[in-house]
């Protein structure tokens, strides 16, 4: 562990603490209160927030740092999900073979079309990616239906052959699980109002991103990151170093690639389905929104902009305009139908013009993310501890 | 032979859409070096202009008839549109018949004021800005255009007719001394067709043979230098850009006949449209356009039964689905400039 | 025998003939000056030399290997650096970084995948890399964003930078250019101190003679595409055929 500096291993203790104690910070709402609504603190969205922090983390590699804007990232995450059903419905229940296919077939998938992709730049090379998703999404949904089961999605049967764990044939579906310790268990703990749930799942979730973000710590901090954010930078000048870039950031996409396929992967563990929708543009859209919300090119960015995406939608999506009227109740009725009016387009079904409009602001507003925003406000309360080795490259594009 | 002008005749209205829509985004990636991922959520919105036009003229009054009764037994509400009110039954009936060909004079005003409103408001600010961010922004926007629409009209396709004048085919095979239905074509394609060759020929001619035109030409060519000559060069790219956003939008109002309109449809061609743009050759006008009808037809042949039911033996079956990836893979494989991209085109 | 021939090269864009029959030799340690009035073909010469632009006939031979139809990479991997008229740095970098990127370059190659390495433990590296920054004076801004500097700095920085590589030739285009007085004595002195400690081998594009006459053991004057003389300095002040091109060409 001397390899990092003091910042370093405080943000990476940080990560551990809050990962490990989530389902305590997440959920600081009494049962039955009011507030109950706005806790986090479920297996369910936990899950969610540590996936959607291994994809952002990785996403983060290839455009944090070299400046590649990929539109096609849901491409690996749906690849990681198949294989990983696959892997289910073949072998066995357990993870850890399907979790090894998931991020192997996302980092072939990712070693060819960034082969490919990579022999252009700038927006070529976005448009490229985005169409490769669409393509893998045109392929999922109909093209390939023997292997990925069309529009119904991929899921086990009772019927499957699963080799090591013997197909049964009869009784109910198999659970997935790690050497018999199934994913879905929760322990509860009762603490007065309180409930918190500690899933099985959650924390397996929460290792592997703990893992993947210690790997992108130490990419970042490698000559190897040096190199992809000189990519980022200068590529004349680089080449004109004698340095190869093309190498460079395939391998950058490929591991980004395979973060992906990790979170595909366990997508599947936590929940043994795949469905091409999770390849859709949208879905790649979310993603690098995530990442640029967090701060794009900073270590911890990328986990905050998850982490807030997942939960606002999740929020966000469950007001309607029964809860509306409620909160505004107190208002005038023409106040308050209006103000509830105008709401109703933004929350329940409308979650994606507010995603869309968040995306809008960030960008025109914010380019550097939360954590750029997080460094504004120490600039102005006059705290300056200088941007150190955490933030090596806010990507400040103003210049 | 004829199954094969059917396919050619069956690329040609997709075609003619990638086409327009590949133009008007080599306009605006040319002249104002943005690449514009809203530029399908204005394809939609033309759409969307035809859905307007129809619901306008379908506004009815609604009066009561004491001389008929309703199933209830109460008086019968009869509604007559406005438009029958106002102009008499003939003309309003026609009117509320022709709405979609009548939407362009709504969509014109209407998508320049969007394309204004567009570059003025928001564009114009992301010129110096990275490549990555204009990418970024643009794509917002198109979710936020997509989102009002969806939330204004509903998730559901809304039919928009053709006039009846145009419903029903024309007996190409006849023509062409085949047999009776062997070739046969809905009108309505026809006038599709023949409409984006007229706005195209219009861009073209406009960008050759005005002194406007010339400028733009020029700017594609050499922005800066433009700029140098002390022509005011940003008013011009607002122009264009409304006139891009007026290209994109009356694709779509002609285009509402052939598939009804949906809130989604803006992104699906808008991706099959960059592949457009890079498979003719990025900044190239006539590598647009015939990149657009070369995949369209394409697409088109892949979904007959024969070619079809080859694929199925390779295990793979709606080929139609990827096919212009496939193509476009293959392309940039072999010339990654494109069918007819010009050297120093985004080639950093 | 000199570390860099030229031999017919020819180039032209279009109608327009950029290089015509170009011979050159560049004695291996000393400093070569390629002069001319604007236009006459300096930078395309130099873009030929780093595998930016291929020469339409005619061969360029570094240490007896071919040049051309290599990528720019390859080419610096042989031993050629280069210095632009615009300083091309990694601008959102630090200072340190920048130089260190060609010391991983050097003792690497042109791609190595050391993903969990620390740039901080790689002793040696950091070890040269300040000491470039040492030689050019520069140490005290080592954590400075290179974008944040003066023009002379950058141009300082990548100077060191394509030091930092060991180059066996070094190619300057316009290293003053844009510089005050003392800037520019400063460069001239930076230049000819390298010269004496590592006997790099640099070709010179510059427009001020005094850069020029400080600085060259060789001198080639190029006009509208060709060398018209190459010869020691102290014959090309004066030279007939000189001043004809710089008169006649001069508007």
């Amino acid at each position: 562990m001397n390899t990092f500096s003091k910042a370093d291993k405080n943000t990476l203790l940080f990560v551990i603490i809050i990962t490990m104690l989530a389902p305590f910070i997440l959920n600081p709402f009494p049962e039955g209160s009011a507030m109950a609504q706005f806790n986090a603190g479920y297996p369910d969205l936990m899950q969610r927030f540590a996936i959607f922090g291994i994809l952002a983390v990785g996403f983060n590699i290839l455009f944090g740092l070299t400046g590649y804007l990929s539109f096609g990232h849901a491409a690996f995450l749906g690849v990681g999900s198949y294989s990983a059903v696959w892997m289910f419905k073949l072998l066995s229940m357990n993870i850890i073979p399907a979790l090894i296919l998931s991020v192997i077939i996302a980092g072939i998938f990712a070693l060819v079309i960034g082969f490919i992709s990579l022999r252009r730049s700038g927006i070529y090379f976005s448009i490229l990616t985005l169409a490769f998703a669409q393509m893998s999404f045109s392929l999922a949904y109909s093209v390939l239906t023997p292997i990925t089961n069309g529009e119904t999605g991929l899921q086990i049967t009772l019927n499957d052959p699963r080799i090591l764990d013997g197909g049964t044939g009869a009784g109910n579906l198999p659970v997935t699980g790690l050497f018999g310790l199934e994913m879905r268990n929760t322990f509860t703990l009762d603490l007065g109002a309180w409930a918190f749930q500690f899933n099985v799942g959650y924390y397996i979730c929460a290792i592997f991103l703990i893992l993947a973000f210690y790997l992108s710590m130490r990419i970042f901090r490698s000559p190897f990151g040096l190199m992809l954010r000189a990519i980022k930078t200068n590529q004349t000048r680089l080449n004109y170093t004698g340095l190869n870039s093309r190498p460079y950031t395939l391998a950058a996409f490929v591991i980004s690639g395979m973060y992906a396929g990790l979170a595909g992967g366990l997508m599947a563990a936590m929940d043994p389905l795949a469905g091409a929708e999770r390849m859709q543009w949208t879905a790649s859209g979310e993603i690098v929104l995530m990442t640029i919300l967090g701060g794009a090119g900073t270590l911890l960015g990328p986990v905050l902009g998850a982490g807030f995406i997942k939960y606002f939608e999740n929020i966000f999506s469950k007001i309607n305009d029964n809860v509306l009227h409620t909160w505004f109740s107190i208002l005038p009725d023409g106040l308050e139908n209006a103000i509830v009016w105008v709401l109703h387009f933004f929350v329940g079904k409308g979650w994606h013009l507010t995603l869309g409009m968040l995306f809008m602001l960030v960008v025109i507003f914010l380019p550097g993310g939360l954590m750029e925003g997080a460094d504004r406000i120490r600039a102005r309360f006059g705290r300056n501890k200088g941007k150190g080795e955490d933030t090596p490259n806010a990507t400040n594009p103003a210049e | 032979m004829d199954q094969f002008l059917l396919q050619v005749l069956n690329g040609l209205d997709k075609g003619s859409a990638y086409a327009l829509i590949a133009l008007g985004l080599t306009l605006i990636f040319g002249t104002l070096g943005v690449v514009n991922f809203a530029h399908g959520a204005l394809f939609m919105v033309g759409a969307f202009c035809a859905v307007s036009m129809q619901k306008i003229f379908e506004i009815s009054k609604i009066t009561i008839d004491a001389t008929k009764t309703d199933f209830l037994g109460n008086p019968l509400k009869v509604k007559t549109p406005y438009v029958i009110e106002w102009f008499g039954e003939s003309a309003g009936n026609a009117m509320i018949n022709w709405s979609v060909p009548l939407a362009i004079l709504l969509a014109i005003p209407v998508m320049l004021l969007v394309g204004y409103i567009m570059e003025r408001g928001l564009i114009k600010h992301f010129y110096k800005r990275p490549h990555a961010d204009q990418i970024l922004v643009t794509f917002g926007l198109a979710i936020v255009i997509q989102e009002i629409v969806k939330a204004s009209y509903g998730a559901n396709p809304i039919p928009t007719p053709a006039p009846s004048q145009f419903v029903g085919s024309f007996d190409f095979g006849v023509l062409l001394g085949m047999d009776p239905n062997a070739v046969i074509y809905p009108y309505w394609r026809l006038i599709y067709f023949a409409f984006s060759a007229v706005i195209i020929s219009a861009v073209f001619a406009f960008l050759r043979f005005t002194t406007f035109g010339m400028v733009v030409r020029a700017g594609m060519a050499d922005r800066e230098t433009v700029g140098l000559l002390g022509i005011n060069i940003d008013r011009r790219f607002t122009l264009m850009f409304g006139a891009a956003a007026a290209v994109a939008g009356l694709a779509g109002v002609m285009y509402t006949p052939i598939n009804s309109p949906n809130y989604h449809m803006g992104m699906d061609f808008l991706v099959l449209s960059f592949v457009v743009v890079v498979v003719g050759g990025m900044g190239s006008l006539p590598g647009a356009v015939l990149a657009g009808f070369m995949l369209g037809i394409l697409e088109s042949f892949a979904s007959m039964n024969a070619v079809k039911e080859f694929f199925e033996m390779l295990y793979l079956p709606s080929i139609d689905q990827i096919i212009i990836y496939l193509v476009a893979i293959i392309v940039l494989l072999t010339r990654p400039r494109g069918l007819m991209g010009k050297a120093g085109v985004m080639e950093e | 025998m000199g570390i860099l021939e030229v031999q017919n090269v020819n180039k032209s864009f279009g109608g327009l003939k950029a290089l015509q029959n170009v011979n050159l030799n560049i004695e291996e340690g000393t400093i070569h000056a390629i002069i001319g009035p604007n236009g006459a073909g300096k930078s395309t010469l130099l873009n030929c030399f780093v595998g930016k632009l291929v020469p339409d006939t005619g061969t360029v031979m570094f240490n007896g290997q071919s040049l051309l139809g290599i990528k720019p990479h390859e080419i610096n991997q042989t031993g050629v650096s280069r210095v632009f008229q615009t300083p091309e740095i990694f601008t959102d970098l630090s200072v340190m970084e920048n130089v260190l990127i060609p010391c991983f370059a050097k003792r690497d190659g042109a791609f190595k995948m050391n993903a969990l390495n620390r740039v901080r433990n790689e002793v040696d590296i950091q070890e040269k890399a300040e000491q470039m920054l040492i030689d050019v004076n520069m140490i005290d801004k080592r954590d400075m964003i290179a974008s944040s500097m003066s023009r002379g700095d950058k141009r300082r920085l990548e100077m060191a930078m394509c030091l930092a590589q060991d180059p066996k030739l070094l190619l300057l285009d316009e290293p003053t250019a844009g510089m005050a007085r003392a800037d520019t004595n400063n460069t001239i002195d930076l230049l000819s101190e390298i010269q004496d400690r590592r006997h790099i081998t640099m070709a010179v594009i510059e427009h001020d003679m005094h850069v020029v006459f400080s600085l060259a053991q060789k001198i080639s004057v190029l006009a509208q595409g060709t060398v018209i003389v190459e010869d020691l300095p102290e014959n090309i002040k004066g030279h007939p055929k000189v001043q004809e091109a710089y008169l006649g060409g001069a508007h």
